[in-house]
């Protein structure tokens, strides 16, 4: 059984337990968390070290009719749906092929993967945008053709790439299904698809690329890669 | 009923977990008025530390309080403490209300979940035993790494600010979280 080589920082891990990880970056924690039941262990912890924490908060003092006011709801209140019970059931799977993506994404992509409405950027790549905010923070998919280099980018910001299908190799290291590469501000790299299959990847940013080669970074307003 | 809201004294994590299985088990108001008294005041303080103001806290820590009431026959005690349990669904609440924001969360039934390969078998005494050890490492922390995990649980800022506002690299924010974070995992590899 393949298992997760890279993972999240343990930053991020503490970030998305605590609550203050955006929706963005959190889509891939938790999705490699479907992937890697060492890091949810991590993030019980991390979630457990919240609720010791928790305890040490400066109490804030309620009104006082704060209690009857809640306890005259009791009664109508009923149950909460479990959200962990086998009635609230997971996206089915709406395409051959959407088994390599779990949940909270395969939620995100309505169980699909093939029938998605995939937007070609150039011969080797293909991109479904699945988040994309007004100040620049996205979350796409991409589908890169096997052995194919991604343009030389840089980053502004923090951008993380979880893989589900296939690997790509930057630098020295290779990075397969499950696996979580981060990368901050400054670096520059040129990720090189594996060449056995295609690569599929969940890729989320934070800011805009910033294309370092000169024909990318003319036709960057163009392409919005 | 009247109730007096003000924060009442230390009741241990024992009686918490007991308080929400009553809630469960027997829809037990007064255990659910004594959860109040406790909790309440505590998710009111972490909203308005998140920028939340008076009222809106308020407001919110009364529907986290009411969230209780009907999630508490899902609580499980093998799973996690009362207090841990009680700050997700602060923490939810936090991200749907406040931020308005959905939070990706894995599902245990997806049958594309890699399970993992020797379940956890946990009850509530070493949950209990658990929750003990973490709250003294916390105590423990050098101070410099018990600020930075605090400031990411209880404030609304991401690292790179909490760095800014501690005038410090965000490289170092991140390595005193990791050294935090490595002093906790060698106590959950001890058990």
């Amino acid at each position: 059984m393949m298992v997760a080589k890279h993972h999240p920082s343990d930053d991020v891990l503490l970030a998305y337990a605590s609550g203050a990880l955006r929706e963005e970056a959190g889509l891939v924690v938790a999705t490699h968390l479907a992937l890697c039941p060492r890091c949810r262990e991590e993030v019980a912890m991390a979630e457990a070290i919240g609720g010791a924490a928790f305890d040490e908060i400066q109490p804030s003092s309620m009104q006082p009719s704060a209690l009857d006011s809640v306890m005259a709801r009791l009664d109508d209140a009923g149950s909460a749906p479990d959200d962990t019970s086998r009635d609230r059931r997971p996206t089915p799977f709406a395409d051959p092929g959407a088994e390599v993506i779990p949940e909270p994404l395969r939620g995100y992509l309505d169980g699909r993967l093939d029938s998605l409405p995939w937007r070609r950027l150039g011969p080797d790549v293909r991109e479904f945008s699945i988040i994309s905010r007004p100040g620049g923070a996205t979350a796409r998919l991409l589908r890169i053709a096997p052995g194919k280099t991604l343009p030389e980018h840089g980053h502004r910001g923090d951008e993380h790439t979880l893989v589900l299908k296939g690997c790509f190799f930057d630098g020295d290291e290779v990075f397969s299904r499950g696996d979580v590469e981060s990368a901050h501000g400054e670096a520059v790299h040129q990720p090189v698809s594996g060449p056995d299959e295609e690569c599929i990847c969940l890729v989320v940013t934070d800011a805009p690329l910033r294309f370092t080669g000169l024909m990318e970074r003319i036709l960057q307003p163009f392409i919005r890669i | 009923m009247r109730g007096g809201t003000e924060p009442v004294g230390q009741l241990t994590r024992t009686d918490l977990a007991e308080l929400v299985e009553r809630i469960g088990r027997a829809r037990d108001k007064n255990a659910f008025a004594e959860l109040f008294r406790y909790y309440a005041p505590r998710v009111k303080g972490y909203l308005m530390g998140l920028g939340a103001d008076a009222h809106v806290a308020e407001e919110l820590a009364q529907e986290a309080l009411l969230m209780v009431w009907r999630k508490a026959s899902q609580f499980d005690a093998s799973k996690a403490s009362a207090g841990t349990w009680i700050f997700t669904i602060a923490r939810n609440l936090r991200i749907d209300a406040l931020r308005k924001e959905r939070r990706p969360e894995f599902d245990p039934h997806d049958p594309a979940l890699m399970p993992a390969d020797e379940p956890k078998l946990d009850d509530a005494v070493a949950q209990a035993q658990v929750g003990r050890r973490i709250r003294d490492i916390l105590k423990q922390l050098p101070k410099d790494q018990a600020i930075v995990v605090k400031m990411s649980f209880f404030q609304d800022k991401p690292h790179s600010e909490i760095a800014a506002e501690l005038d410090l690299p965000l490289g170092t924010v991140k390595s005193r979280i990791r050294l935090a974070m490595g002093r906790f995992r060698e106590l959950m590899e001890d058990r």
